[in-house]
């Protein structure tokens, strides 16, 4: 049976561009579904539809298969085995699932679990959860690099503590935690360790062995792959074992329960492999491009700061606030590029990003800050045009601007009295 | 963020952006807000002999309502007396430029910017006493 081609399947054509839309630079939030591994996904919602539960006809049969495919694809991602890796709806799930299941199989031995103030909402709002239940969680500082202080890790440790959680590259400003050595740490204590891989997949090589993860949580759409789709991995040797949270039919080994929606894992599955295969060059090509951006950027714009250490950071991420200038109409101004702010007027609440407060930085520097995101599609064209466009348009609004004239004459705006109401 | 055209059109072409003397008898400065907050409004306006607004000038530190909402109030305060000019309420402002419930706090700082810079114009003008505007703000913010 054919199945028509939906789009066209060349990924070396910047297939992304298009002139109605904004240049997207925002690939830490989302990635569009690489069209090599959409062509993998598509016959698994029409010809070969079955239930990988169905023991007992072909059609499950085929599903099944291409589930265990996947799921060897994803655990050659990471140097797992592939019973160790449990299907979620996506990363959130799959750190509800670590966070949650283990706190509540291992709450007989300790009630206490670390993790860093600068973490995803994920982990963050899931411990403020286990709080209400009667855990006990420590937010740990980070320094004004964005990387955590091993020191104070480990005196934060207590016979307690049951679980640690470290988001291994930090989504808003792209840093690098110093995992290995955490890892070392934590299993010298005997203290889980789950780890958030979803911005490190693809970009930097991650191995569960080397940085003696127990748990790790992974994410599709980060990686090329469709929205919805997720992995827990969870260490056998020696074994973790984590409670379901979601029950019915005992699917994944009785971790997580629900029919396995095919296409999604074989999209997923895919996507690991491809971003495997391709994570060097991707690295290689992405690191010019952001090169090229910071420079062009800082030849032509003072005042700007960069966010997060830039040693121990993946090229694929770029954060910047340009002094004296607010975060939502910078973003207004660029509308011919897709980028995110860590200024309050663009989150919902007016409260400008927790990540970048975390860093030390002012709230000032916090609501002037902008997220370039950039992947594997973007081109160099586009980078010179986004230098233009920032260029033009931060020097635009800082005539706009009566902090810059203050600034120009030479007036320190920590000294001013400010009527704030 | 969907904006409205009315903002689109005060943040693409602001109205009466810049500076007046501050130092100049006949103007008044207010500046509202705070760099913490992500607001911060400086309005000014030039009265002359008749306790007329005869030109407003403005510059805002903030998101596109806010700059909307400062270069509006330039464009309304001209023309007016002092007085009338204190009746311009935020509301107003919101309703003018269709702004979402988010966003209504810049134009209540709008509102604090036009009493502000009345303020300051009359404690120098009424008040001989007070001679930093800095310190007329501090006076006038309550």
């Amino acid at each position: 049976m054919n199945h028509p081609q939906v789009i066209e399947l060349d990924s070396k054509k910047p297939w992304l561009t298009n002139p109605d839309r904004p240049i997207y630079l925002d690939y830490q939030a989302t990635t569009p579904v690489d069209p090599q591994v959409l062509e993998q996904m598509l016959p698994f919602l029409t010809h070969d539809f079955g239930n990988a539960a169905s023991r007992s006809h072909p059609y499950g049969w085929t599903a099944e298969k291409a589930v265990e495919k996947a799921r060897q694809q994803v655990a050659d991602a990471i140097h797992a085995d592939p019973r160790e890796v449990v299907w979620t709806s996506g990363a959130t799930e799959a750190t509800n699932l670590a966070l949650k299941g283990a706190a509540h199989f291992y709450s007989g031995k300790g009630k206490h679990l670390i993790t860093l103030r600068t973490e995803h909402k994920a982990t963050l709002d899931t411990c403020r959860q286990l709080e209400r239940e009667g855990f006990e969680v420590t937010y740990l500082e980070v320094q004004e690099d964005g990387l955590v202080d091993l020191k104070a890790f480990e005196a934060a440790i207590r016979p307690d503590t049951i679980i640690a959680s470290v988001l291994y590259v930090n989504n808003e400003i792209g840093v690098i935690q110093p995992m290995v050595e955490i890892g070392k740490m934590l299993r010298a204590h005997k203290v889980l360790f789950h780890v958030d891989a979803v911005q490190a997949l693809g970009k930097i090589p991650v191995d569960v062995e080397a940085i003696q993860a127990d748990m790790m949580s992974l994410s599709g759409h980060k990686i090329y792959g469709p929205k919805g789709i997720g992995a827990l991995y969870v260490r056998r040797k020696p074994r973790v074992r984590v409670e379901a949270q979601v029950h019915g039919g005992g699917h994944e080994r009785g971790m997580r329960s629900g029919t396995l929606p095919t296409h999604q894992i074989v999209g997923m599955g895919a996507a690991a492999e491809l971003a495997v295969k391709l994570m060097d060059s991707d690295a290689q090509r992405i690191r010019q491009l952001r090169d090229r951006l910071l420079k062009g950027i800082q030849a032509r714009v003072e005042e700007t700061y960069i966010n997060g250490n830039m040693e121990h950071r993946v090229p694929h991420n770029l954060n910047i606030s340009f002094a004296f200038v607010e975060g939502e109409s910078l973003i207004m101004a660029l509308k011919e590029i897709a980028v995110s702010s860590g200024s309050a007027c663009t989150s919902a609440s007016l409260e400008p990003s927790y990540v970048l407060r975390a860093l030390g930085k002012s709230d000032e520097l916090a609501h002037s800050s902008i997220r370039f995101g950039i992947g594997r599609y973007t081109t160099e064209e586009e980078i010179d045009a986004t230098i233009e466009l920032i260029a033009g348009k931060v020097g635009k609004l800082r005539e706009l601007s009566p902090l810059w004239e203050m600034h120009q004459e030479g007036i320190d705006l920590n000294s001013i009295q400010w009527a704030a109401h | 963020m969907a904006y409205s055209q009315k903002v689109i059109d005060h943040y693409e072409n602001p109205r009466n952006v810049g500076a007046m003397d501050k130092d100049d008898s006949g103007v008044g400065t207010g500046m509202v807000g705070a760099p913490a907050c992500g607001d911060v409004m400086r309005l000014q306006i030039k009265v002359n002999a008749e306790g007329i607004i005869e030109d407003a000038k403005f510059k805002t530190y903030g998101c596109g309502s806010a700059i909307a909402s400062s270069s509006l109030v330039t464009e309304w305060v001209k023309g007016k007396t002092l007085d009338e000019a204190m009746t311009i309420k935020n509301s107003h402002i919101a309703e003018e430029l269709e702004l979402p419930p988010v966003k209504i706090h810049c134009s209540v700082l709008a509102e604090d910017a036009i009493k502000a810079a009345v303020e300051d114009y009359r404690s120098k003008n009424g008040n001989r006493a007070a001679a930093h505007p800095e310190a007329a703000l501090a006076q006038a913010a309550h």
